[in-house]
């Protein structure tokens, strides 16, 4: 993708997030897309590409009411929607579709009219050489890694709580965010074990919800109503499915080759991002995240957390909306980091950064199974 | 036998080796014939030069202790709390497995520590390779 050929004109939550009982998957899909439309002022009909993960995107479309001429269903986890604006991106380049929406809805709380059931199979990799041994759930697989990262690197307890802290001070900035109230590494070491090391107010949230985003050709963006947000570089990667089997426990290879296409392709340094997003299903997924991007040194990043570098008044805002941690988690977060660089360009986030013209938000999907990285900014080209 | 889990795997054409070896208390791992690559999980071909010509050898069963977490939450087929963790094999490999014979807290489980493989049946068909703290 050519540097700022492609923007994005409209972006949505659901208009409630949360603990949503009344409202089903499919419907939060929809409403995410309804309130993207409305932001956008585009039409159903006007949308001619369409992709989703969740829910097959065959079911999104005759929802919606939308023939596409364009489908992408990529579902490599929380990190999808990353790879779908990467890959819409492309289909609008090359000319397959004009105006694509993406979304996401997840009763990840409530479960009405879900459609995935986890695990799968009997005979998947996973249900072989994991699932027997109790490795069935996020809390106890995607910190497998955390204790071979501690003490290779001498990662403390309390480094790994401040992630924790620090991200609370952002959600109490935000309306919207689930959680609010001050928290002090006290609190989040005194909470309920989950998974040693990991205790709860270290682990996400699990709520509904859902967002959508409206991508389409940056010669179209100036003639829609939204300011719009631009696409600098984008990348995307796999490992493997199995947490055993990663090839380094302190690093995620997902992250570092996501990460480097992404900067490489906007042609960026380090130094010119203002607003970073790092997907924090659980407290360390922000230090391999600032690590494998390559804004820290192995084995730096809790310390970069600790000494308040992406606090509020930092000079690397991270996760400004509150996180998975303490704004909202529905399952698949990565469109809620997404919706927050669009709102961070727009000018128009609870917690703005002034003067913030690039923002990165990387996402990660499955256990470090996955990953996505788009790099954004609101100076046209 | 082990209480009762309903997460019981079903082997492929391509692990039926391993799990047949785990029933004799047999640890197998596959090594390419080519560049001599020994590899985990199964599957018929190198995953490093792509050769479709491996064999299947057996391990040494020693292992050392990777990375772990203990799981607090209630899990059925399971003590509460039980550990959930990834073994190094002699032989290179990782694999996950659960550390039994041995208190499940962070003070008996002490990261590197060595480990032996010791067979757990779950069923008449499946037995999985759990490892215990090597004796001294």
């Amino acid at each position: 993708m050519k540097p700022k050929s492609i923007a994005i004109v409209g972006a949505a939550e659901t208009t409630e997030l949360g603990v949503i009982p009344n409202v089903s998957q499919l419907q939060l899909h929809a409403d995410a897309a309804l309130n993207a439309l409305e932001d956008a002022g585009l039409k159903l009909s006007d949308i001619d590409g369409v992709a989703t993960a969740g829910e097959v995107p065959t079911n999104l479309a005759y929802y919606l009411g939308i023939t596409p001429t364009w489908v992408d269903g990529t579902s490599v986890g929380g990190c999808s929607f990353m790879l779908h604006v990467r890959h819409a991106a492309a289909a609008i380049e090359s000319g397959l579709c004009k105006t694509v929406l993406i979304t996401h809805g997840e009763s990840g709380r409530s479960r009405v009219g879900t459609s995935n059931s986890w695990p799968r199979g009997k005979s998947t990799l996973s249900a072989q050489f994991e699932t027997p041994f109790g490795a069935v759930a996020p809390p106890s697989m995607f910190t497998i890694p955390v204790l071979r990262y501690m003490k290779d690197f001498g990662l403390t307890h309390e480094q790994l709580a401040m992630v924790a802290v620090v991200q609370r001070e952002w959600a109490a900035k935000n309306p919207r965010a689930s959680f609010r109230d001050p928290l002090t590494v006290e609190d989040v070491l005194n909470s309920s074990m989950i998974s040693y090391p990991f205790r709860k107010l270290q682990c996400c949230l699990v709520t509904d919800g859902g967002g959508a985003l409206i991508l389409t050709s940056a010669e179209r963006a100036k003639d829609f109503p939204q300011k719009p947000v631009y696409l600098l570089g984008t990348g995307e990667s796999v490992e493997t499915p199995l947490i055993s089997q990663m090839e380094d426990f302190t690093t995620s290879k997902a992250f570092r080759v996501s990460g480097k296409k992404a900067f490489e392709e906007a042609g960026i340094s380090h130094s010119d991002v203002d607003h970073l997003m790092i997907y924090d299903a659980f407290a360390h997924l922000p230090i391999y995240g600032l690590e494998d991007l390559g804004f820290c040194e192995r084995g730096t990043a809790a310390e970069y957390i600790a000494g308040r570098n992406t606090a509020p008044g930092g000079e690397l805002p991270m996760n400004t909306n509150g996180g998975g941690l303490s704004y909202m988690h529905s399952g698949m977060y990565g469109m809620y980091a997404l919706q927050e660089s669009v709102r961070q360009m727009r000018g128009i986030a609870p917690a703005q950064i002034e003067n913030a013209k690039v923002s990165v938000a990387h996402g990660v999907g499955g256990m470090f199974a996955a990953s996505g990285t788009i790099v954004m900014t609101n100076e046209a080209p | 036998m082990a209480k009762p889990n309903k997460s019981l795997p079903r082997p492929t054409p391509e692990s039926q080796h391993f799990w047949d070896g785990a029933l004799k208390g047999e640890l197998l791992l596959q090594q390419c014939d080519d560049c001599q690559h020994t590899y985990f999980p199964p599957r018929p071909f190198c995953p490093k030069c792509a050769n479709r010509s491996v064999s299947i050898i057996k391990a040494s069963g020693k292992a050392t202790l990777y990375s772990y977490v203990i799981n607090h939450r209630p899990l059925p087929g399971f003590d509460n709390p039980h550990s959930i963790a990834v073994v190094e094999l002699e032989e290179g490999p990782r694999m996950m497995t659960n550390i039994v014979d041995c208190p499940q807290t962070p003070e008996a489980l002490v990261l590197d520590m060595p480990l032996t493989v010791t067979f757990e049946a779950m069923s008449e068909d499946i037995k999985l390779a759990k490892f215990k703290p090597a004796e001294a």
